[in-house]
């Protein structure tokens, strides 16, 4: 590399693989780009910008609606506040997104690893069924749901019926509701990819784990669970993230009064006719999945560093 | 008189017997496609022993052991470790450990942290912990690599921590399948003479599964030969070449040559013989057997030596001369047309006696014919 890099013929095809490099992923980013950063490009620009009275956006720069995120302004004496409808919902998504995924984690843990303990050809099939309900749509599965839940749904007629209780349960329009659907809705995310890590681990480890006086709880927790671990952190965030921006669930089950941040947005895009809120709880809430993210990356990771 | 049996998991040198296995039979799979892998299995394994099963591909070694080590459970028959029949016990009730195949090191601990893995599961403080895993280290010399990770050394590394910490704990019984089978040859011969020695140190039962007879040969004290489920013979390395019982374990286990004869008489344990040359042989005759009419013996390669014809018990025509540094192989046909191999020590300038298509005699040494049990 002592001779002049111009006319260096290695530097030379080198430059040339690097331009070929480019000019092959040229297409990929191309789609990246319009598919995943316009579209977030153009809401974060939507964000600043001033509300048009029948929906749409006015081609006027303004931090109303990030302003708005955080504080309202009294109608009549224009004081401000700290916009607690916005923080609840923020608050609600967030704590029913961390239970749904708490839940879909322990009802998917024993699916997956009851699956990937089943002989070849078995496998298959009831990684099928885990899928079948993909197959309707989440509007139709989420009123089966309701049909199930409600006051006078499946389970409070057989209560009544066998006289556990007098008068129905109120499971509708609940939070507990709202997680129940979710629940329901996400545990196919749970299950595949902790599937796909345990089909993967090596269980003569189980077996070496038994012999060496590990007890089946131990055994779970020293040797599967350590082993899995990437399948678990990638279920948690396929079920984190959809269930944070969820609308539909707690549209039809939480009553329209349980709103969640995916309700709220879609609120400001319909009725509310405030785009640039709207835009601007988008990014919020993509603020939010974020940070989630990196928090829990990080804490899954000294965890296992504490393992070592 | 059997009380403390169980409080004394140290004291290797107590009398009496390890491991029994009665009648075992163990079935996988229902109907039609099920398979016997153990059909009526009875062995007695003692304590301190160095206990080989031998057999080929699919015999069933695996599954003998994995019942000892209660991953899998007998369809029939118990097996009984010290008296007590553990035959439904979880391996982790069973003082027993396993030196896995494929080694099943966890990789996300390292060579230290698996070593102490069974002491940790068994509840010692951690102070004993880290002074066992420190002189488990020592015994497979392993000391400078006990922070490392186990994907991030040698297969003979690994498996030699796979060793340490199934003796770790310090279990009555130590089962290795196959634990050498993945190492290059030379490895394997230091492995093998390091095992003896862990085996003598430690003073633990080994149970040892290989399907290379060489192995089984130098390593054992006793070894069990397998075939179909089924174990053939059991006998020290010495009784099971000098004294195979069956056509499968003399033909399994070094080279063999097979003679039709007919028995004279017998009496003691010895027969009699009649060869096809017309001259009588003594033979020795497997425990139990009462030979009549014809029956097939074998006679080792290294027992025969050629002689000049007439002047050995058989005749045949050289076919072909093997040199093989140490030895040489005459190959010859008989006169009944069987084949019959002679292998002798080659000396130091000696001169090549017998040509190939010449008629040869051959001499048996005395009592090295073995009857076998068809
Ligand atoms: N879980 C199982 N299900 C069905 N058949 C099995 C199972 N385990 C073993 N077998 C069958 O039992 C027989 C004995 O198997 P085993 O693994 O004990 O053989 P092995 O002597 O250890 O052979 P190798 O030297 O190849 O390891 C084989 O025919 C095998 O196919
Ligand atoms: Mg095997």
């Amino acid at each position: 590399m002592t001779s002049s890099s111009n006319n260096d013929p290695s530097v030379f095809a080198e430059q040339l693989a690097v331009r070929r490099h480019w000019l092959l992923c040229a297409p990929a980013l191309t789609v990246l780009f319009l598919a995943a950063s316009g579209p977030l490009l153009i809401v974060l620009v939507y964000s600043f910008l001033e509300s048009g009275e029948y929906g749409g956006v006015v081609w006027k720069p303004s931090v109303d609606a990030w302003f708005r995120v955080v504080f309202q302004r009294d109608i009549f004496d224009d004081t401000l506040s700290l916009a607690d409808a916005h923080l609840k919902i923020l608050w609600r998504s967030m704590r029913l997104s961390f239970f749904t995924t708490i839940t879909t984690l322990i009802l998917g843990f024993p699916t997956a690893y009851f699956i990937a303990t089943r002989p070849q050809n078995s496998r298959n099939i009831w990684l099928f069924m885990v899928t079948v309900p993909f197959w309707t749509n989440l509007l139709i599965r989420t009123f089966a749901i309701m049909e199930v839940i409600r006051n006078e749904g499946m389970i409070n007629t057989l209560l009544i019926f066998i006289g556990v209780i007098d008068a129905p349960v109120q499971m509708m329009n609940t939070d507990f509701a709202i997680m129940v659907g979710m629940t329901y809705v996400y545990l196919p995310l749970m299950v595949l990819p902790l599937y796909a890590a345990m089909e993967r681990l090596d269980f003569s480890l189980v077996e070496a784990a038994y012999d060496l006086y590990a007890t089946r709880l131990k055994v779970l927790w020293r040797v599967i669970i350590p082993l899995v671990r990437p399948g678990v952190v990638a279920g948690s965030i396929l079920v984190f993230i959809p269930a944070l921006g969820a609308f539909v669930t707690p549209r039809v089950l939480g009553g329209g009064k349980k709103m969640m941040l995916g309700n709220l947005i879609e609120l400001q895009f319909g009725a509310g006719r405030n785009w640039p809120l709207g835009a601007a709880l988008s990014i919020t809430l993509l603020a939010v999945v974020m940070v989630a993210l990196l928090v829990y990356v990080r804490t899954v990771q000294k965890n296992a560093e504490l393992q070592r | 008189m059997q009380d403390n049996v169980n409080d004394a998991p140290a004291n290797a040198h107590a009398p009496g017997v390890d491991i029994i296995a009665q009648n075992v039979v163990k079935i996988f799979g229902e109907g039609a496609g099920q398979v016997r892998a153990l059909d009526d299995v009875s062995v007695t394994i003692h304590e301190n022993e160095f206990f080989t099963l031998l057999g080929p591909s699919g015999c069933g070694k695996t599954t003998l052991l994995r019942l000892i080590a209660g991953f899998d459970h007998p369809t029939s028959g118990t097996i009984r470790l010290e008296g007590q029949d553990i035959s439904h016990l979880p391996p982790y009730k069973r003082p027993v450990n396993t030196v896995f195949q494929n080694y099943a090191l966890f990789p996300h601990m390292t060579v230290a942290q698996n070593i102490g893995f069974g002491l940790e599961m068994l509840g010692r403080s951690n102070s004993d912990v880290a002074d066992v895993v420190d002189k488990m280290l020592a015994l497979v010399r392993m000391g400078e690599l006990r922070d490392r990770r186990t994907d991030q050394i040698s297969g003979g590394q690994q498996q030699r921590v796979a060793l340490a910490r199934a003796l770790a704990p310090r279990p009555k019984v130590l089962l290795l399948d196959e634990p050498l089978s993945a190492l290059d040859y030379k490895l394997r011969k230091d492995m093998q003479i390091e095992l003896k020695r862990l085996q003598h140190e430690t003073g633990i039962t080994f149970i040892f599964v290989t399907h290379d007879q060489e192995e089984a040969l130098t390593m054992s004290d006793r070894i069990a030969v397998m075939s179909r489920g089924q174990i053939l013979q059991i006998g020290s390395p010495r009784q099971i070449y000098d004294h195979p019982a069956e056509r499968f374990v003399a033909d399994f286990i070094g080279d063999t040559n097979f003679l039709i004869a007919d028995v004279t008489s017998s009496a003691g344990g010895k027969a009699r013989l009649l060869l096809s040359s017309g001259r009588e042989v003594n033979a020795d005759l497997p425990e139990g057997m009462t030979p009549s009419g014809r029956v097939t013996a074998v006679v080792r390669p290294e027992h025969a030596t050629l002689v000049t014809p007439g002047e050995g018990e058989l005749d045949g025509m050289l076919e072909n001369v093997v040199y093989l540094g140490t030895d040489t192989h005459y190959h010859l046909k008989l006169s009944d047309n069987a084949p019959f191999v002679v292998r002798s020590q080659n000396q130091r300038n000696e001169d090549e006696v017998f040509a190939v298509g010449e008629t040869v005699g051959i001499a048996l040494e005395s009592d090295s014919l073995q009857v076998l049990r068809d």
